[in-house]
C-alpha cells in the first residue's frame, strides 16, 4: 500500500506574483488569447466560405440535426429485443432484467410455450424509457443476450408519459445500428409521438 | 442661415445619429452571439432563415425582435405599475439622448451654408453626457424598486452603488483631457486632436493620456453594466434589477445596454482616438509628414471622416465584446476595491500630473 497523499485546499492556493496581482498584464494575455481564437477561426471560416476545402474547420462543433457525432460502438442507446433465426424473440422471460433494473422500468408478463427447450416467453415486455437511466444493467444481466442497447437511437421523445413506454412489438422491430447504418429511424413518429 | 434649412439640417443629423445608434445596436445583438461563438470555436446562431437564406444568422435580429414583441408582457403585482413601465424607457432614452453631442464629422457646406456634423454643438458637451449617463441610473434604480421584489431591489441597489463609484473615476479621468484641450465642447476636442506630436504622431488623446485612457475604458465598461462588471444584472446567479421584466420591456433594458456600449465606444473614440479625424487628413486632403500630399475635394474628405468615425466606433464595440467574453465577473468587494482604492487614486494622480505638465509647458 502506497501512502495516500492528502492535499489541503488551502495548500493549493498559489500566491500570485506581483504582475498577476496587477491584473492588467493578465487581462492583456486573456484578450490576446481570445482574440487569437477569434481571428484564426474567422480566417478558417472565410477560407471555407470561398471553397478552400483543405482549410481546417473554424468550429469544433457539429451542425447537429444535419451532421451527427460519430458514436462509440460501446455507447448505450435505445434498447431492442433480439430475435432467433426463426423470428421469435430470444427472450425467455426469466425476469433477470426486470429484477436488476435500478429504475424499475421493465415490466414483463410471461407465458408458457410448448417448445420444451424454451418453456417461457414474454407475453408482453414494456420498457418505460421515461424512467430508464441507461445504466445497461439489463443487458449485462440477460442470460440469453436477448435485450441489447445497440440501436444507436439517442433522440427519444414523446408527447405523453404513456408514449414513452415501448411495447414488445416496437422493441422487436428496432434494427441494430450495424444494420441500420446511418439511415434515420422513423419509428419516433409512429410509436413515441402518440 | 435660413430657419427652414436649419431645421432641415437638424432633423437630418438627428435621423442619421439615431439610425446609426439603433441599427448598430441591433447589429450588436447579432455580433454578441456570433463573436462569442467564433471566439469559443463555435458557430453561433445560424438557424433563422428566410426562403432558405440564412446569411450567417443575420435574420436572428428580426427573429429576436418578433419574439420580444409577441411574448407575454408580464407585469408583477406592484403598486407602481406606471414607474415599472417607465423605467426601461428612461434607460434607453437617456442613453440615446447622449448621442446628441457626439460629433461624427467636421462640417459640410450645402448651398453656401456650413453645417456642423453634430446634432447639438453645446459648449458643455462633456457635462451634458455626464448628466445623461447619471440620469440613466434612475432607469435601473426605478426598475429595481418598482418591481416590488426583493431581488430586483437588491439588484437596483447594487447598480446604484456601482455606478456612483465608477462615475467619479469616469469624470476625473476626463479632467486630464479637458485640461489638455482646454475646452468642454466635444467638437473642439476632436478638432484639437488633428495636430501632430513630434511631427508624425497624430495628437490623439490616447498618446497624451495613456493612463487616462485605461482608467476611462475601465470605468466606462463598468458604466455599461456588462461583464466583468455585471454585478447589477448577474443574470446567471445573483439575479438583477430586471427580474420582473418580460417581453419588450426586458428587451429595452438589453437594448439600452447595447446602446450604452455604442455610446462608450463613441466617447472613447471622441476623447482618446481623434473622433472623426483620419491621421494626416486635413481639410484639403492628405498631408503626410514626409512631405507628399494628396488633394481631395471636401465631400470626399468629409465622407472619409464619417467613415473613420464609424469604423473606430465599430472597433471599440468589438473590443468591448472581446473583453466581455474574456474576463470573469468581479466579486462585489473586488469591484468596490477596484473603484475606490485603485481607480480613484490613480485618476486623481493622473489629473494632478497632467495639471503640472500642462502648467509647465504653458509657462
Ligand atoms: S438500462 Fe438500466 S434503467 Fe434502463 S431498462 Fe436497463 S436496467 Fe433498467
Ligand atoms: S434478462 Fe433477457 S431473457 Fe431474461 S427477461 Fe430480460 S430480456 Fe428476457
Amino acid at each position: 500500500m502506497g501512502t495516500v497523499r492528502v492535499i489541503n485546499v488551502s495548500e493549493r492556493r498559489r500566491v500570485l506574483t506581483f504582475w498577476e496581482r496587477i491584473y492588467l498584464p493578465e487581462v492583456w494575455r486573456g484578450l490576446v488569447l481570445t482574440a487569437r481564437h477569434f481571428f484564426v477561426n474567422l480566417w478558417r471560416h472565410t477560407l471555407r466560405l470561398f471553397g478552400v476545402k483543405s482549410a481546417l474547420p473554424g468550429a469544433a462543433t457539429y451542425q447537429y440535426p444535419e451532421v451527427r457525432r460519430p458514436q462509440s460502438p460501446r455507447l448505450r442507446t435505445l434498447h431492442r429485443l433480439a430475435k432467433r433465426p426463426d423470428g421469435t424473440p430470444r427472450c425467455v422471460a426469466c425476469m433477470m432484467c426486470e429484477t436488476v433494473c435500478p429504475a424499475f422500468c421493465i415490466k414483463i408478463v410471461a407465458e408458457e410455450v410448448d417448445d420444451p427447450n424454451i418453456e417461457k416467453r414474454p407475453k408482453s415486455f414494456d420498457i418505460d424509457i421515461g424512467r430508464c437511466v441507461f445504466c445497461g444493467f439489463c443487458v449485462e444481466a440477460c442470460p440469453e443476450d436477448a435485450i441489447r442497447m445497440d440501436t444507436g437511437i439517442t433522440e427519444i421523445g414523446a408527447l405523453s408519459r404513456e408514449g414513452m413506454v415501448l411495447n414488445i412489438d416496437t422493441l422487436l422491430s428496432l434494427p441494430p445500428k450495424s444494420e441500420r447504418g446511418d439511415k434515420p429511424v422513423d419509428f419516433l413518429q409512429q410509436q413515441l409521438v402518440q | 442661415m435660413s430657419a427652414g434649412m436649419e431645421i432641415g439640417a437638424a432633423v437630418g443629423k438627428t435621423i442619421f445619429i439615431v439610425m446609426f445608434a439603433l441599427s448598430l445596436g441591433g447589429l450588436l445583438t447579432w455580433v454578441e452571439r456570433k463573436q462569442s461563438a467564433v471566439m469559443q470555436d463555435r458557430i453561433g446562431a445560424n438557424r433563422a432563415s428566410i426562403l432558405g437564406f440564412r446569411v450567417w444568422g443575420l435574420f436572428h435580429i428580426i427573429a429576436d425582435a418578433v419574439k420580444m414583441f409577441t411574448k407575454e408582457d408580464f407585469v408583477p403585482d406592484t403598486p407602481h405599475k406606471f414607474i415599472h413601465a417607465l423605467a426601461p424607457v428612461l434607460s434607453i432614452f437617456f442613453a440615446l439622448l447622449s448621442f446628441a453631442v457626439i460629433p461624427f464629422g467636421s462640417s459640410i457646406v450645402i448651398a453656401g451654408q456650413s453645417i456642423g456634423l453634430q446634432v447639438a454643438d453645446v459648449n458643455v458637451g462633456i457635462l451634458f453626457i455626464f448628466a445623461m449617463m447619471s440620469v440613466a441610473v434612475y432607469g435601473v434604480v426605478l426598475a429595481g424598486w418598482s418591481s416590488n421584489n426583493n431581488y430586483s431591489l437588491l439588484g437596483g441597489v447594487r447598480a446604484t452603488a456601482q455606478m456612483i463609484s465608477y462615475e467619479i473615476t469616469f469624470g476625473l479621468t476626463l479632467v486630464g483631457v479637458i485640461m489638455i484641450f482646454q475646452t468642454l465642447s466635444l467638437q473642439e476636442i476632436v478638432r484639437a486632436q488633428g495636430g501632430l506630436l513630434f511631427g508624425f504622431l497624430p495628437m490623439w488623446g490616447v498618446f497624451l493620456q495613456p493612463l487616462g485612457f485605461l482608467l476611462f475604458m475601465t470605468a466606462a465598461i463598468a458604466e455599461t453594466k456588462r461583464i466583468p462588471f455585471d454585478i447589477p444584472e448577474g443574470e446567471s446567479e445573483i439575479i438583477g434589477f430586471f427580474l420582473e421584466y418580460s417581453s419588450m420591456k426586458f428587451g429595452m433594458f438589453m437594448f439600452a445596454d447595447f446602446i450604452e456600449q455604442i455610446l462608450v465606444a463613441s466617447m472613447v473614440t471622441t476623447f482618446f482616438f481623434g473622433g472623426w479625424q483620419v491621421p494626416y487628413l486635413g481639410d484639403g486632403g492628405f498631408v503626410f509628414p514626409w512631405g507628399s500630399t494628396i488633394d481631395m475635394n471636401t465631400w470626399l474628405v468629409e465622407s472619409l471622416r464619417v467613415i473613420s468615425f464609424v469604423l473606430k466606433v465599430s472597433f471599440f464595440c468589438w473590443l468591448q465584446m472581446l473583453i466581455r467574453w474574456t474576463l470573469p465577473r468581479f466579486r462585489f468587494d473586488q469591484l468596490m476595491n477596484l473603484g475606490w482604492k485603485i481607480l480613484l487614486p490613480l485618476s486623481l494622480a493622473n489629473a494632478l500630473v497632467t495639471a503640472i505638465i500642462v502648467l509647465w509647458i504653458g509657462r
